[in-house]
C-alpha cells in the first residue's frame, strides 16, 4: 500500500513537472521578452536591459526554469501585467464564485446522475431507461452555452422566475447566492448528469447480473437495498473514476458558464487575461487547474480501497 | 422405510403443474413443461438430471427469482404451507425468501457479495426478517459460523469472501441460508464447484444440520451418488419434465424409466474399477424451443415403440410411492 | 438485436443501393447520423448557391423578426442570420473534421510507436498524461495565446488537445495486438519494424479509431464553438456559430432566434456526429450495444 502511494505520488509529481515545463516555455514563446512587457511602451533600451539583468533573464533557460519553478512552489505565481497585482491574489479573489458553482454542480450531477443511472439499469428498456438514452444523447450534443441561453430565455426572460445573470457573494446572504446560482448549476450539470448516468447505468447493469445479486434476492432483500447497497457498492469503482475524471476537468465548463451568466470567477479571469494578453495570469490558472486535476486523480485512485476491499496495492 | 400418505398435514411444499417459459428473440423455450411434486416436512428430496433439464429453473420458479427480463412462470401453483407463492405480492414473497425458504447456490465464489464481510451478509439475512439490532445480528452470524463448523469464527466473521477458500465460502452460504431457521432449504448443486474432498464435507454438513434443525431439503444435483448418500426421495427430470419419482431405495433397486437406467449405468462404480468404458446415453437432449410430440426421451430410448413418439406419457404409479412417465414402465422395471 | 449477424462489409468497388439499405436497417444510427452529417456538409458547402451575403450589414434593418426575406431575422448589425448560420456551418465542419483527422493521424502514429517500440512508450505516455492533465479549454486557450485568434492555430490547438485520448486508445490496442501469435510469427519471420506496424498492427486499430474519431470530431466542434463564444476562437469577422451567439447574446430577449438558430444548428451537427459514433460502435462491437 505504502509503495503504491509512493509510486502514484512520484508519477503525479512527474506529470506536474512536465506541465510546469510546458507552461514555462509557453510563457517564453508567447510573451516574447518579459522585460519589454514589464517595462511597458515607454521603456528605453537601457531600462529594459536593467530589468533583464534584475530578473536574471540573461541566464541559461534551464537555470531560469528552476528559479521560476522554485518561486512557484513557494506560492509566487508572478505578477499580473494588466492588474499589477500578484497572480495568486487575483485568483484567490475570484475563487469564491468558481468554487460555489463547482461544488453545487458536483452535488447536483452526482446525485441526479447516479440515481438516474441506477433507475435506468433497474428497469432496462423502461421509461427511465429510454429517457436516459434520449437525455444522454442530447446532453452530449448540446453545448453548455446553448443550454445556458435556453435556460436564461425560459426561466429568466420569459417567466422571470430567476435572475438572468450575475453573482451574489455567499457571505452577504444565502438566498440570493443560491438563486443566482440555480441556472448556472443546472446548465453546467447537464453534460455531467448525462455522462455519470450513462456510466452508472452500465456498471450497475453489469453488477445486476452477478450471482451475489440473486443471493441477496434469495435472502429477501428489498429492491432498494439490493440496488443501493449490494449493486451500488460494487459498481462504485468505475463510477468513482468517471466522477473524478470529469470533475478534474470541470474548469473548462466553468469558464464558459461563467461567461454566459456573467459570474466574476476564475473562468472570467482567464478569458479576460487572454484578451489582455496577461500571460502570468493565464500561466497561473493553467498551473492551478492542472494541479487540481492531478490531485483529484490521485485521490480517486487511492480511494478505490475504500470502495472495494478486493483492491490491495 | 414407510411411505406416508401423499396428501396430509405434513406436506410442506406442493408444486402443481408448474410451467416456466424463457423468451428469446424469436422463440419461446419451455423450460418447465408442467411439473408436480411434493416435499414433506423435514424430508430430503433429491432432484436429478442433466444440465438444462430444468432443475435449477424449478428452484428459481419456486422462489420467484427467475430473471425478470426473459423468463416467466406461466402456469401452475406453488403451495407452501397452504399458500400459493405465485399469487403473493412482491412484499409477501420477500418475507418468505430467506426466512421460510432459503437457497444455497452452486458457485460460492460468485454468490457472495465481494464488498461486504461474510458476517455482515449473514447478519443482513437476520436483520431483514427479525428486528434484531446490528450487534445482535452479528452475534447471530458468529453463532451460525460456529454451527457450520467454520474454523476461527471470531475472525472469519469479519473476513471478506475473497479472503476465504471455496469450501469456507460455501459454509458461509449455508450459515446465511440457515440463519433464520427456514422450513425448506433449496440447495442448487451446492458441491459442484468444490474440490472432491471438500464436497463430501459440505454434504455431510448439510445432512447433519438438517438432522439437527428439522429443515426440509431440496437437493438439486446431477450426481446420483450424492442422492444415494443424502436423500430419502428422488425426482428425476428430463427435458423440463419429471420422468420418475421414488424413494431412494426403490429407485436404485428398480428404476422404472429408461432414462434413469441410462443415468445409473453412466455412474462410475468403484467396485468395477476401470475395466471398461462407461456407457453413455446415445443421442442428444431435444430442443425445448419446439413443441415435443410424444415422449421427449423417445429418440434416445432403447425401449421406444410407436406410441412413444405419438403420445406424451403421464406420470403414473408403477408401485405404491414409485411413479414413472413411461409407456413401458412396467416392462422397463423388469429389464 | 442481441445476437446480431456477423458484420457485413459492403463489397469493395461497387456500392449498391441494396447494400446501403441493408446497412441502414441493421444499423439505423449509422444511417441517421451519417445521412444527417452528409446533408449538413452539402448544405454548408453549397451555401453561396442559395443563401445571401453573410457579411452584408444593413443599419436600417437591425434585429428584424423572421420574414420571407430574412428567414431567421437579422442581427444587431442588420446581417441576415440565416445566411450567417449557413456559412457558419462551414467553419464548424472544417475545424471539426480537420482537427479530428489531425488528431486521428497524429494519435495513430504516436500511439502505434508507443505501443510497439517500448523504449519510447514511457516518455510518450508521460507527455500525454501532462497534456491530459491540463483542462481542455485552458490548454486550447494557452496554445491560442501563442499567436492570437485564427483558424489555423485553432485547428492546431484542438488537434493537440485531442491527441492524448487517441494516442492512449491506439496504444492500448497496439499493446494487445503485439502479443498475438501472428505478430510474433511475422517478427520471427524476419519482417522489419515498419512492415510489422503497417501490415499487422495498424489494421486492428482501425475500428476503435473510427469510433474515437467520431467522438473527437464532436468534441472538436464543441471546443471550436466554445472558444469562439469566449471570443478567442475564430476571428470575429468570420461568421461562425460561436461568434454569432457571442455577439447576439445581449439581444436574447428581443431577438432570441439570433442566438438559438446557430445554437440549434450546432447541437444538431454534434448530434449527427455522436449518433454516427454510437452507430459505428454497435457495428464494430455488437455486444456493447446491450451494455450501453
Amino acid at each position: 500500500m505504502a509503495a503504491y502511494v509512493l509510486r502514484r505520488l512520484i508519477s503525479a509529481i512527474a506529470v506536474m513537472a512536465m506541465v510546469g515545463i510546458f507552461v514555462f516555455l509557453l510563457l517564453r514563446l508567447a510573451a516574447g521578452d518579459p522585460a519589454a512587457v514589464i517595462g511597458g511602451d515607454t521603456a528605453t533600451e537601457e531600462m529594459i536591459a536593467g530589468i533583464r539583468e534584475q530578473l536574471g533573464l540573461n541566464d541559461p533557460l534551464p537555470v531560469q526554469f528552476v528559479r521560476w519553478a522554485l518561486s512557484v512552489l513557494g506560492g509566487d505565481l508572478g505578477t499580473s501585467i494588466f492588474a499589477r497585482q500578484p497572480v495568486l491574489e487575483l485568483i484567490l479573489q475570484r475563487l469564491e464564485p468558481t468554487i460555489s458553482l463547482s461544488i453545487l454542480t458536483i452535488t447536483l450531477s452526482v446525485t441526479v446522475g447516479v440515481s438516474f443511472g441506477i433507475l435506468a439499469a433497474w428497469r432496462t428498456g423502461g421509461l427511465a431507461d429510454r429517457m436516459l438514452t434520449a437525455f444522454a444523447t442530447l446532453g452530449f450534443s448540446v453545448p453548455v452555452f446553448v443550454v445556458g441561453f435556453f435556460m436564461i430565455y425560459w426561466f429568466a426572460i420569459r417567466t422571470g422566475l430567476l435572475p438572468v445573470q450575475g453573482y451574489r457573494p455567499i457571505e452577504h446572504s444565502l438566498k440570493p447566492w443560491l438563486v443566482h446560482l440555480i441556472l448556472p448549476t443546472v446548465t453546467l450539470s447537464v453534460p455531467y448528469i448525462a455522462y455519470i448516468a450513462r456510466i452508472a447505468r452500465a456498471s450497475v447493469l453489469e453488477v445486476l447480473s452477478e450471482d451475489y445479486m440473486r443471493t441477496a434476492a434469495a435472502k429477501g432483500a428489498s429492491s432498494y437495498s439490493m440496488l443501493f447497497h449490494h449493486a451500488l457498492k460494487n459498481a462504485g469503482a468505475p463510477i468513482l473514476t468517471v466522477i473524478g475524471l470529469s470533475f478534474a476537468g470541470l474548469i473548462s465548463g466553468v469558464v464558459i458558464t461563467e461567461t454566459v451568466f456573467n459570474i466574476p470567477g476564475v473562468g472570467r479571469l482567464v478569458v479576460d487575461a487572454v484578451n489582455n494578453r496577461d500571460y502570468p495570469v493565464i500561466q497561473g490558472v493553467l498551473l492551478l487547474g492542472s494541479g487540481l486535476y492531478v490531485l483529484i486523480n490521485l485521490v480517486v485512485d487511492l480511494s478505490y480501497t475504500l470502495v472495494d476491499p478486493r483492491i490491495r496495492y | 422405510m414407510l411411505m406416508r400418505d401423499s396428501i396430509g398435514d405434513d406436506v410442506l411444499l406442493d408444486v402443481r403443474d408448474l410451467e416456466t417459459h424463457f423468451y428469446g428473440e424469436e422463440s419461446v423455450t419451455r423450460a418447465l413443461g408442467g411439473i408436480s411434486f411434493q416435499v414433506k416436512k423435514g424430508e430430503t428430496v433429491g432432484v436429478v438430471g442433466e444440465s438444462g433439464c430444468g432443475k435449477s429453473v424449478t428452484a428459481l420458479s419456486i422462489l420467484r427469482l427467475l430473471p425478470k427480463l426473459n423468463a416467466k412462470t406461466v402456469g401452475g401453483e406453488v403451495r407452501f404451507q397452504g399458500r400459493d407463492l405465485l399469487q403473493l405480492s412482491d412484499r409477501e414473497m420477500r418475507q418468505i425468501r430467506g426466512d421460510q425458504i432459503a437457497m444455497i447456490f452452486q458457485d460460492p465464489m460468485t454468490s457472495l457479495n465481494p464488498v461486504y464481510t461474510v458476517g455482515r451478509q449473514i447478519a443482513e439475512a437476520v436483520q431483514i426478517h427479525t428486528n434484531a439490532s446490528r450487534s445482535d445480528a452479528m452475534a447471530k452470524a458468529k453463532e451460525m459460523l460456529r454451527l457450520v463448523r467454520m474454523a476461527d469464527p471470531e475472525r472469519r466473521v469479519n473476513s471478506y469472501p475473497h479472503e476465504m477458500s471455496g469450501g469456507m465460502r460455501q459454509r458461509a452460504m449455508i450459515a446465511m441460508a440457515l440463519a433464520c431457521s427456514p422450513e425448506l432449504l433449496i440447495a442448487d448443486e451446492p458441491t459442484t464447484a468444490l474440490d472432491v474432498t471438500i464436497q463430501a464435507q459440505i454434504l455431510r454438513l448439510i445432512v447433519d444440520l438438517k438432522e439437527r434443525t428439522g429443515t426440509a431439503v431440496m437437493l438439486i444435483t446431477h450426481d446420483l451418488g450424492v442422492v444415494a448418500e443424502t436423500c430419502q426421495r428422488v425426482i428425476v427430470m428430463y427435458a423440463g419434465r419429471i420422468v420418475e419419482q421414488a424413494t431412494v431405495t426403490d429407485l436404485f433397486a428398480r428404476p422404472a424409466h429408461p432414462y434413469t437406467q441410462g443415468l445409473m449405468r453412466s455412474v462410475p462404480d468403484r467396485r468395477r474399477g476401470r475395466q471398461r468404458r462407461l456407457p453413455e446415453i446415445p443421442g442428444i437432449v431435444p430442443s425445448l424451443r419446439e413443441p415435443i410430440v410424444g415422449c421427449s426421451f423417445a429418440p434416445r430410448c432403447p425401449f421406444a415403440t410407436g406410441i412413444c413418439s405419438e403420445q406424451t406419457p403421464i406420470l403414473h404409479d408403477v408401485e405404491p410411492g414409485h411413479a414413472a412417465a413411461c409407456w413401458r414402465a412396467e416392462e422397463v422395471v423388469g429389464a | 438485436m442481441i445476437l446480431s449477424a456477423p458484420v457485413e462489409y459492403v463489397p469493395a468497388g461497387r456500392l449498391r443501393i441494396a447494400d446501403l439499405s441493408r446497412l441502414a436497417k441493421r444499423h439505423p444510427l449509422v444511417a441517421v447520423g451519417g445521412g444527417l452529417l452528409a446533408l449538413l456538409i452539402v448544405l454548408a458547402f453549397a451555401a453561396p448557391l442559395y443563401a445571401g451575403d453573410p457579411l452584408n450589414m444593413d443599419p436600417f434593418a437591425r434585429l428584424q423578426p423572421p420574414s420571407a426575406g430574412v428567414w431567421f431575422g437579422s442581427d444587431n448589425l442588420g446581417r441576415d442570420v440565416f445566411a450567417r448560420t449557413v456559412f457558419g456551418a462551414r467553419i464548424s465542419l472544417i475545424v471539426g473534421l480537420t482537427s479530428a483527422a489531425g488528431a486521428a493521424l497524429g494519435g495513430l502514429l504516436i500511439g502505434i510507436i508507443a505501443g510497439y517500440v517500448r523504449s519510447f512508450d514511457n516518455i510518450i505516455m508521460r507527455v500525454m498524461d501532462a497534456l491530459m492533465s491540463i483542462p481542455t479549454i485552458l490548454l486550447a486557450i494557452a496554445l491560442i495565446s501563442l499567436t492570437g485568434p485564427g483558424i489555423a492555430i485553432l485547428i492546431v490547438a484542438i488537434t493537440i488537445v485531442q491527441l492524448p485520448s487517441v494516442t492512449r486508445l491506439v496504444r492500448s490496442v497496439a499493446l494487445s495486438v503485439r502479443e498475438r501469435p501472428y505478430v510474433e510469427a511475422a517478427v520471427c519471420g524476419g519482417a522489419r519494424l515498419p512492415k510489422v506496424l503497417w501490415r499487422h498492427i495498424l489494421p486492428s486499430t482501425i475500428p476503435a479509431l473510427m469510433v474515437q474519431c467520431a467522438i473527437v470530431c464532436a468534441e472538436a466542434i464543441l471546443i471550436e464553438a466554445g472558444l469562439s463564444f469566449l471570443g478567442i476562437g475564430v476571428p470575429p469577422e468570420i461568421p461562425s456559430w460561436g461568434n454569432m451567439i457571442s455577439s447576439s447574446r445581449l439581444y436574447l430577449s428581443i431577438a432570441p432566434l439570433t442566438v438559438f438558430a446557430p445554437g440549434i444548428c450546432l447541437a444538431v451537427t454534434v448530434l449527427a456526429v455522436n449518433l454516427l459514433g454510437d452507430g459505428l460502435r454497435d457495428l464494430f462491437d455488437p455486444r456493447a450495444k446491450r451494455r450501453r
